[in-house]
């Protein structure tokens, strides 16, 4: 069996040291990865992130980390974006004006609109269930578990070729998406008590 | 569609665990009789959050607080929320990158207006729990800084609606006055608000019970309960308050336990 190599991609966001010990949690030995040049030699991505879309846009395309994640994409790696990661992994967000995603699951990421969540406040912060037709990621999961989020944008929506798992908040949104080897949480599996970890579980059983 | 939380809150002040009352501290037990007594990597199910104030009164030793953080949520995984006495951008950034979700910040809002913004451009504005410590008294409510001893100067209401213009994630607000009585929390604090305040609000000071709990829960304007009472919730407390939180209609969620899951053979290889 092909070794397995597991890397969390930093580009200087983020809070990397809960995936990294989630990980370790689970039983995989994970690394972190800043370089372009470095992340052909992972089988398996993990794309966290906290902040602002246009940064960490800029960020991944002004090192290269962002192509090179799309060609290790192409190669056949696996990939799993958390949060803003999950966002990044998109055509495009409007948050703080409009900025380019990695562009390999065709969806745009907007703000919460007061017409969706009412007079919820934003950001969404807490634990919502998640409704997942049956899917490897979500294999073992009791149906309607709750992940915790936070966010102020959202993905709007995606096409029909792909994946995805809803939550509410007001209104139905994107709690998470697949696309063949490709997927993203928009609520942090890391943070999520045992469920979140049988995710990640999931994920890194993902093309064995 | 509210999710809501129940947040546990530990004090520590450089060498033990703290029970504050009226925000008069006294110690209870340092990191081995809080893993005694509360097992935190089991207790996490409990609760949906987890926060670590630094109380100490005089020089804060980061490096003592970070090392209380790392061992007492050792194999905990809800968000963690860091703070105590945060005065500026370095200081903030460096319990983010070491840990924590959020910080919490609190006199600091009144004296260095700008770093709010320079947190947030960093980390974004979920990144920042606004923390505001409020007395009654005389029928007023008055906003404190410095472990509730300087009164913040100018008209509440007004301050509040200045502070809902800064970048911040979730306001904390906390009662002085009940701190630590375990008396029920003092819901008149929510009147600080404006009719058109969007943020999530924590509540704080008072909770003694999980019946405490409901009742802040129960408030449109609260989406989080806070308790710091560390001899309240002791053994499996925290799990009978949020089952009595269920019972009593709030729709706080089931968690796995971590332990239920396995490790992966061979080191995931």
């Amino acid at each position: 069996m092909l070794a397995l190599r597991f890397g969390i991609v930093d580009i200087g966001m983020g809070n990397l040291h809960s995936v990294l010990s989630a990980m370790k949690q689970i039983g995989v030995e994970a690394t972190t990865v800043n370089s372009a040049d470095q992340i052909g030699a992972y089988t398996h991505l993990i794309l966290p992130g906290v902040g602002s879309f246009r940064e960490a846009s800029s960020r991944l395309e002004s090192t290269g980390i962002g192509e090179a994640i799309r060609g290790s994409v192409r190669e056949g790696a696996c990939l799993l974006g958390i949060c803003l990661g999950m966002q990044l992994l998109g055509t495009s967000s409007t948050e703080d004006g409009v900025s380019l995603g990695l562009g390999l699951i065709e969806f745009d990421v907007e703000r919460f609109s007061s017409s969706e969540v009412g007079r919820a406040p934003v950001p969404h912060v807490g634990f919502s269930p998640v409704s997942a037709s049956p899917v490897e990621l979500f294999e073992g999961i009791p149906d309607r578990s709750a992940f915790y989020f936070v966010h102020s944008y959202r993905v709007a929506e995606v096409t029909e070729s792909t994946w995805c798992a809803h939550a509410e908040y007001g209104s139905r949104f994107v709690a998470a998406v697949a696309l063949e080897r490709v997927v993203g949480t928009q609520f942090h599996p890391e943070k999520s008590q045992g469920q979140g970890l049988r995710l990640l579980q999931n994920f890194a059983l993902m093309g064995r | 569609m509210k999710s809501p939380r129940l947040i546990f809150t530990l004090l520590f002040d450089g060498s033990a665990f703290m029970m504050s009352r009226n925000f008069r501290l006294q110690q209870v037990g340092g990191v081995e009789w809080l893993t005694r007594n509360y097992r935190f990597a089991s207790v996490s199910e409990a609760i949906d959050e987890l926060m670590i104030l630094d109380v100490s009164r005089g020089v804060r030793d980061r490096a003592a607080f970070l090392d209380a953080v790392r061992e007492v949520s050792r194999g905990c995984f809800v968000p963690l929320s860091l703070g105590g006495g945060i005065n500026d951008k370095e200081d903030a950034l460096r319990l983010l990158r070491e840990g924590a979700d959020k910080v919490v910040i609190n006199s600091a809002l009144w004296r260095n207006q700008r770093l709010l913004e320079e947190i947030s451009s960093v980390a974004g504005e979920q990144s920042i729990v606004a923390a505001v410590d409020i007395r009654s008294g005389g029928g007023d409510l008055r906003l404190m800084t410095d472990n509730g001893l300087v009164a913040v100067e100018g008209d509440p209401p007004r301050l509040m609606s200045e502070l809902a213009r800064l970048p911040f994630g979730e306001l904390m607000m906390t009662s002085i006055d009940r701190d630590g009585t375990g008396m029920g929390l003092n819901m008149e604090v929510l009147e600080l608000l404006g009719p058109r305040f969007s943020h999530p609000v924590i509540i704080a000071g008072g909770v003694g019970k999980g019946e405490h709990i409901a009742a802040g829960l129960a408030d449109p304007r609260v989406t989080a309960v806070a308790t710091a009472n560390l001899l309240n919730f002791v053994g499996d407390g925290l799990a009978r308050a949020r089952d009595d939180v269920r019972e009593r209609g709030h729709d706080v969620c089931d968690h796995l336990s971590v332990q239920s899951v396995t490790v992966l053979p061979g080191g995931g290889r």
